[in-house]
């Protein structure tokens, strides 16, 4: 089954998010959407499966011109979705969220044995050896993707819709999932394939559309296009590598002084280790390791998120007791939570309500902050960052995950921090805001603020940082100095050293 | 290189019973119902002597048969993770209509399904409200409890009295067993109460039931009929409503328009003391049941003391605090692992 679309246009408030974009795509073949961050690849997939209205243009499936009210009615169409946050429910057992809505019929209803046992198999061709009667809740978030991805199997869907399905899974489970991926377009499954991993994208696919900008920049066979080239697409200019930002790591850091930020043997039971930091003016520490390794714990404990039960902070050389939040933003310590969506953006709010809302917060709440001031702000960064669309009176829950973390970003350097503390800033977000993001940081740190800079890509963290903390099963294992120009497979090294925890 | 993820740690291990508890953690507050259940009762035994007789345990049944099938109806709009405050007002209002539809002749099988019908509408009013207009399902329902109770007096300020002996056999007519007797009414609650389980738990119907309770969002995009599910939750507790309202005027022989004021907190607080989660996506329909029980016990104890009728309220309060805490301490657990 095949689907095509032409000229669709989706337009949100303050943002044109679809312009004027074909898409074609055949049976049996692996065709990923690629585009920067903003670029309408969610959208695209939104309008075919009728999660959004289209403005105009026109969807044919199988030849036939169809308008969808929404997944379920696409899903009866033979086009089944698996998005990258993981939609499932999570109070059912496994089985249940396979077989939701295809649930076996006996002649008492639901026939549960047959239901688990349909349930059983079609996790098995996805090489899930589980028990069906188990509580979702109880699976990580890799396995409930792979569950989520064993659905639309069920459904025994013709066009498959993968919306960055890998964002979660590490190598071997990737690897299952593309060999179901070809599993399915043996059988002449369509198959629409979205990821930020470029390495998948070769790996995978057939054939490649390309979109920026809501507009489409071309569709290409897979080998047509070499990876150089398809970036310089993506992004639109003249090939900006990420690595034109240049290594920071050489510059010089006086480390004489006070440190902005001194921790000693700050720690939480059952959370991390006590653990040492120092972070001078102008310092970007990188801290790496891998998914609980104790990152984020560290960083919110020492914003005072978390309350930690060990330990002490000096701020600025004076012992500081920074036990909530609010005592972090008196101290000017901004941080930026790696969960954007819960606990960053407020997604019912402007761009400009968002960026203010840091300034307002340390005012107080009773202290409204100036039109004038309030203008000002908002004009410095929308500019400074280059914030997309220009339209600070934009829902910011319409903008792109790179464009939401630019107004983040201004959010707290506009209350003035001496360190700012970064967890995953640039994750989920195309290759493009990432080079951004990353100059931004550098940029901040030369003009004096300390930077406490958390990522699970190891470039990044080593391409920014001049001193790199390395953590490992909530412990401290290395501490770098990175003008000696660290290697990404030092610190891989490191993190895989068995044994010393 | 590419971002790097997590790798899977084994599980720690757990131990038999924990592996047992795994995945029946939403039984666990149907079990603490149970449990303050048999413990009032041996309590009761102990301090009043002959508490748990036949006679009791039939005229718990009897006495509540209506609550019984307002709690089966209002589980299935908790455990969407709404709210139907107007139960009680149904229930008056049906009761009025058909005591003053009887009383000017209308034969009974007439009345019986206009009830029903009546009771249907409310909810569904109230269902498109929630789904389609996108009201709070308190506000919702307060609206539909505000014009059911008006209604109730457009139809009569006083009581008006059923004399209709089809109706009124709903109540009278006692089938005994041994010392135990049950009523029609009570064999309508016990039906419909297999029957809502049996719903819930073996019918797509029911199933999207709890999906949704559990997540809204998902369940959407998993292409499950929410919408429809969203407004018939609400038509089932109407139509429950409709069923009690039939009991209520066997049971009192009468259709007064003050009828059930509160009834639908009484409700509300038998589902949430029967383990099911006021955020909707976990419970029984048994532990509803089970609920309402704890209810009349409570009720009859209090009558046995000679206590003032409030202290029922007052006990049902701190019975609903306690149940709401253990609640959320379960709920925190389960997150937490």
């Amino acid at each position: 089954m095949s689907v095509v679309m032409r000229g669709i246009s989706v337009e949100f408030p303050g943002v044109k998010a679809l312009d004027g974009v074909d898409f074609a795509l055949r049976s049996g073949e692996i065709h990923s959407l690629l585009g920067e961050n903003g670029a309408g690849k969610s959208t695209l997939i939104k309008a075919l499966t009728g999660v959004y209205p289209i403005d105009s243009g026109r969807i044919e499936v199988a030849g036939r011109e169809r308008t969808f009210t929404g997944t379920a009615d696409a899903q009866s169409a033979g086009i089944a979705t698996v998005y990258q946050e993981v939609n499932l429910c999570a109070n059912l057992s496994v089985g249940e969220n396979v077989m939701l809505g295809n649930e076996v019929s006996g002649r008492f209803g639901i026939d549960w044995r047959a239901t688990y046992a349909r349930a059983r198999t079609f996790l098995s061709q996805l090489g899930l050896d589980i028990d069906p009667r188990s509580p979702l809740s109880s699976h990580s978030l890799a396995i409930q993707q792979l569950i989520a991805i064993s659905r639309a199997v069920v459904v025994d869907c013709r066009v498959l819709v993968l919306d960055e399905p890998t964002s979660s899974l590490d190598r071997s489970e990737v690897d299952r999932l593309f060999a179901v991926m070809r599993r399915l377009r043996d059988q002449n499954v369509a198959i629409l394939f979205v990821s930020h991993f470029l390495d998948q994208i070769y790996e995978i696919s057939d054939r490649m559309t390309i979109l920026r900008n809501g507009r489409l920049e071309g569709e290409y066979l897979v080998g047509e296009l070499e990876r150089p080239q398809l970036i310089a697409k993506m992004l639109g200019r003249e090939l900006v590598e990420l690595d034109s930002i240049g290594r920071s790591s050489e510059r010089v850091i006086e480390r004489t002084g006070d440190p902005v930020l001194r921790v000693l043997a700050l720690g939480k039971r059952g959370s991390i280790e006590p653990m040492d930091l120092d972070v001078y003016p102008g310092e970007v520490v990188g801290l790496a390791g891998l998914l609980g390794s104790g990152r984020t714990e560290l960083a919110r404990l020492i914003y005072g998120a978390d309350r930690a039960d060990h330990g002490t902070v000096q701020v600025h050389g004076s012992t500081t007791r920074l036990s909530t939040p609010r005592h972090s933003v008196e101290h000017r310590i901004a941080f930026s939570s790696e969960d954007r969506r819960a606990e960053g953006i407020i997604g019912d709010l402007t761009v400009a309500e968002n960026m203010v809302l840091g300034v307002q917060a340390k005012r107080g709440w009773f202290r409204r902050v100036p039109r004038a001031r309030r203008d000002q702000i908002v004009d410095q960064y929308m500019d400074s960052l280059q914030i997309r669309p220009r339209n600070p009176q934009a829902l910011i829950r319409n903008l792109s995950g790179g464009n939401q973390q630019k107004v983040l970003l201004a959010r707290w350097l506009a209350t003035d921090p001496v360190l700012l503390i970064l967890d995953e800033p640039t994750r989920g977000i195309d290759v493009g805001a990432k080079a951004e993001i990353q100059r931004l940081v550098s940029e901040l740190a030369e003009r004096g603020l300390g930077v406490i800079f958390i990522s699970s890509e190891l470039d990044e963290v080593v391409r920014l940082s001049q001193r790199i903390a390395v953590l490992r099963d909530r412990h401290k294992v290395a501490d770098l100095d990175n003008r000696q120009n660290v290697d990404v497979d030092d610190i891989v090294a490191l993190i895989a050293k068995e044994g010393a925890a | 290189m590419t971002a790097l993820t997590e790798t899977e740690r084994p599980a720690p291990t757990i131990s038999r019973w924990r592996h047992f508890l795994v995945g029946k953690v939403a039984w666990m507050p149907v079990l603490a119902a149970v449990v303050i259940l048999v413990i009032m009762l041996v309590a009761g035994q102990a301090y009043f002597g002959r508490f748990v007789t036949p006679r009791i345990l039939s005229s718990l049944f009897v006495d509540n048969a209506y609550l019984i099938v307002l709690a089966a109806g209002m589980t299935f709009v908790i455990l969407t993770g709404g709210i139907d405050l107007s139960v009680g007002a149904v229930m008056a209002f049906t009761g009025m209509l058909a005591a003053k539809l009887m009383s000017t002749g209308v034969p009974a099988p007439v009345v019986i399904p206009l009830m029903l019908i009546a009771g249907a509408a409310f909810g569904l009013i109230i269902g498109v409200m929630v789904h389609y207009f996108d009201v709070q399902p308190f506000i919702a329902s307060l609206a539909g409890m505000f014009l059911a109770r008006g209604l109730c007096f457009v139809v009569s300020l006083e009581a008006i009295q059923v004399k209709n002996p089809l109706v009124l056999g709903l109540q009278s007519v006692k089938i005994n067993m041994g010392d135990w007797y049950v009523t029609p009414t009570v064999i309508i609650a016990l039906l419909l109460v297999v029957g809502a389980t049996w719903v819930l738990g073996y019918t797509r119907f029911g199933r999207t039931v709890y999906a949704v309770g559990g997540n809204e969002q998902s369940a959407r995009l998993m292409g499950l009929h929410v919408a429809r599910t969203k407004v018939l939750v609400y038509v089932v507790s109407g139509v429950c409503a409709g069923i009690a309202g039939l009991l209520f005027t066997a049971y009192t022989a009468a259709g007064y328009s003050l009828n059930g004021i509160g009834t639908e907190l009484d409700t509300i607080a038998a589902v949430v003391i029967g383990g099911t989660l006021l955020t909707g996506g976990s419970g029984y329909l048994i532990g509803s049941l089970v609920g309402v029980l704890v209810y009349g016990v409570i009720k009859v104890s209090i009558t046995f003391l000679g206590a003032d009728a409030s202290w029922t309220r007052i006990t049902i309060g701190i019975l609903l605090l306690a149940f709401v805490v253990v609640q959320r301490v379960i709920v925190a657990r389960a997150n937490r692992r």
